[in-house]
Order: C-alpha cells, then sequence, then structure tokens
C-alpha cells in the first residue's frame, strides 16, 4: 500500500493490449480485467470520481472494516493449523486488504488524501471500524467465528451496493461481493467441521460464537447518516440486512447443531470513533514503518 | 524413506489438477494437505489458481494414484525406442494439405 507504483501501475494496465482479457488466449494468464484501487485512484485524481461527504464517511466505515479485519487475518501468516490454512487466511485478508484500499481510496476523495493517507495517518478515534473487526484472534475457533460474521454480513451489504446511485460504490461491491462470497464458504465449512468434529473443537466452536456474537449487533445499527444514504439509495440501512444475514448464518449453526448464542449485545461506537482498547496496538504496529519512515517504499 | 507421523494428527496428501482454459486438460499442478475433498478443493483453489491460472480443479487422493515403477523403467518404457514406424514418419505429404 504506497503511493510510488499507483502511477506506473496505472498506465501499464490501463494501456491498451495490457488490459488483461481472461478469454483472450488459452495458454497466457493475465491479472484479469477487475476494478483495482489503482483505477479508482486514478479516477478520483482526475476528478471523474468524487464521492459526497455522505459517501466518503460510508466508505470510511467500510474501508475501514475490512482494512482492521486485514491486519488482524495477516498475524496468522506461519500460525495456522496447517501451511495450507496460512494461505487461505493470508487470502482472504488480502482481498479484504483489496477492499478497503479501494474504498480508502474512494473517501480520501473528498479532501485529496490517499489510501496510505488514510490507512497511516490518522489516530484511534478517526477509525470507523466497528468494534467486532478489532477483536483478537483468539483461538483458531475464534477467528473462524469472527469471519463467520463478517463474511455473512458483508455479503448482504455487498450484494445490495451493487446497486447504489454512487457508481463507484457499486464497483467496488461488485467486486468485492464475489470475493466475500467465498469467505462465508470457507467460514462455514470451518464451522462445521469445528463444531462436528471432536469434543474439543466442538467446545471451542461454541466458546468462540459466545465471544463474538455481542459484537454482531452493531453491524446493523442505522444512524443518521445510513438513513441520508439510504433516501438517496446511495447504501442499504444496515437493519435491512438482518433478516437475511439470521436466516443463512442461521442455517449452518443449525447444520452444525449450534445455538445462536443468547448474549448481551456490546455498546459498540466505532462508526463514531469509539473503540475498544485493542485497536490501538493493532494501529501502532500497522502504522509505525509508515510514520517513522514518512514515504518509504520498496 | 520417512517414517509416517502419528496417525490421527495429520491432514491426508491430495493430488491436484488444474484445467487452465476451456478446451485443454487438466494439468497436475502439485499437492496439499486437506482434511477432506471439499476442504481440498478449496485449499488448491488458494494455492494454485491464485494468479488467474483455472477454470476447473480436480483433487485425487495421493493414496488412490497407482503409479509405474521407477525400477521397471527398461521394461516398462524401453520398448518403444527405435520403433520410428510407429511414427507417421513414412507418409508422403498430400498435395495441398496444410497445417501437418
Amino acid at each position: 500500500m504506497h503511493d510510488s507504483g499507483h502511477g506506473d501501475i496505472s498506465v501499464g494496465v490501463s494501456g491498451a493490449g495490457a488490459s488483461g482479457d481472461g478469454t483472450a488466449s488459452a495458454t497466457r494468464i493475465t491479472p484479469g480485467n477487475a476494478l483495482r484501487p489503482e483505477d479508482i485512484a486514478l479516477a478520483v485524481s482526475r476528478g471523474s470520481a468524487k464521492p459526497s461527504e455522505d459517501a466518503a464517511e460510508f466508505a470510511l466505515r467500510l474501508g475501514d472494516d475490512a482494512l482492521i479485519l486485514a491486519q488482524r487475518l495477516g498475524h496468522w501468516i506461519s500460525r495456522a493449523p496447517e501451511l495450507e490454512e496460512d494461505v487461505a487466511l493470508g487470502n482472504i485478508a488480502l482481498d479484504e486488504l483489496g477492499h478497503a484500499r479501494s474504498f480508502l481510496s474512494y473517501a480520501g476523495g473528498l479532501d485529496g488524501r490517499s489510501e496510505d493517507d488514510l490507512a497511516y495517518f490518522r489516530r484511534e478515534h478517526e477509525f470507523r471500524s466497528a468494534a467486532l473487526f478489532e477483536q483478537p484472534n483468539g483461538d483458531f475457533a475464534v477467528t473462524i467465528a469472527r469471519q463467520f460474521v463478517v463474511s455473512y454480513y458483508q455479503f448482504e451489504l455487498y450484494r445490495r451496493l451493487t446497486s447504489s446511485t454512487d457508481s463507484t460504490l457499486a464497483g467496488i461491491a461488485a467486486k468485492a461481493v464475489k470475493e466475500v462470497d467465498y469467505h462465508r464458504d470457507h467460514s462455514a465449512q470451518w464451522v462445521l467441521r469445528l463444531a462436528l468434529g471432536t469434543d474439543e473443537s466442538r467446545r471451542r466452536m461454541i466458546q468462540a460464537f459466545k465471544v463474538v456474537w455481542p459484537f454482531v449487533d452493531e453491524l446493523f445499527r442505522d444512524d443518521e447518516l445510513t438513513g441520508r444514504l439510504s433516501e438517496a439509495g446511495a447504501a442499504p440501512q444496515p437493519s435491512s440486512l438482518r433478516e437475511d444475514f439470521d436466516r443463512l448464518t442461521g442455517e449452518i449453526m443449525a447444520e452444525a447443531e449450534l445455538e445462536v448464542p443468547n448474549v448481551q449485545p456490546s455498546p459498540g461506537g466505532g462508526r463514531r470513533g469509539l473503540h475498544s482498547e485493542h485497536l490501538g496496538y493493532i494501529l501502532a504496529e500497522m502504522q509505525v514503518l509508515a510514520r517513522e519512515y514518512p514515504g518509504a517504499s520498496w | 524413506m520417512t517414517t509416517e507421523p502419528q496417525a490421527g494428527n495429520v491432514w491426508p496428501i491430495w493430488e491436484v489438477f488444474v484445467r487452465s482454459s476451456r478446451g485443454l486438460s487438466h494439468v497436475h499442478a502439485g499437492s496439499l494437505h486437506a482434511p477432506d475433498a471439499a476442504m481440498a478443493l478449496r485449499n488448491a483453489r488458494d494455492l494454485y489458481t491464485r494468479r488467474n491460472e483455472g477454470v476447473s480443479i480436480w483433487v485425487v487422493p495421493a493414496e488412490a494414484i497407482a503409479s509405474s515403477d521407477p525400477d521397471s523403467k527398461g521394461s516398462f518404457f524401453e520398448s518403444p525406442q527405435g520403433k520410428d514406424y510407429r511414427h507417421a514418419t513414412y507418409y508422403t505429404k498430400s498435395e495441398g494439405v496444410k497445417h501437418l
């Protein structure tokens, strides 16, 4: 996530001949032609995409959710139960990082800040992520439970966001929803295997959902911003996602013979910049290099 | 030979075959560990198609693959040598035939 590469990459891929058309050749492997964060940064810098104040704040929320989760998931590299699972979680982290870069690039279009400015040079109270995303990884089951909730929530959100009146938000969501669909599958597979596996794995899966579930409610709370965006057709009200979320997660949990935990919802507050004790440590690790060596690239 | 690790704690090995494009064959790409076939497919997707390499994946339990014995190379594979009449080298090309 450093600035120096953007110009080069954008020119290279948007130039004729290099715009990867996956069907062009039977043998040549191309990167594909999906919307990339660099395209958004370019559109924003040229002024062909500019968020409204509300859209920018909303993009900040979604971008921060994805960014903080990516940072959390990255910690699993070399620590997962098997090498294959390192890669699986790393892939999910990189998908989320990609979404974060797109949303933050767009959000920064409001006042000319780059994705790096937003990721590395904001302070804790300026982050807009919900509490769930900064929850510690815990054991593998807690990470899976968190991912399960996140993926089903993000899927419902992005699915609706593809028809947003804000074409940039719609474009980012269209790319992200397919990736999040896979994250749903990955986490659901593990919920089933852990819950129906050994006594130990089942005990841990049940405990993991108890740890994670208090943070579910916050994801579906409406506020003034989402009300205005919903009226403008730019984003769904979070509360409108809840029914589908409950039904689909409920189906997997029933198959896994798990009960939805009956727990007191956490007060949350991340959307207003109020965070738990965890976020400061995440930011310290994530931001230290950029702050110690401003402009560093490698 | 390495000794078998303790049974029950290690996921079995799966061989992965990836088809890069419609019309081509599945080609062996490598192997991986997975607890079952469904997860093997997912791990294969993550390990072997990250750079747009594939449109289809097969996974096969490594233990289900029977392979030829490397020590039998002579009896297995040397017989065709020198039998170039098995190649289409004795035919003359008919006039007007292209792409041969």
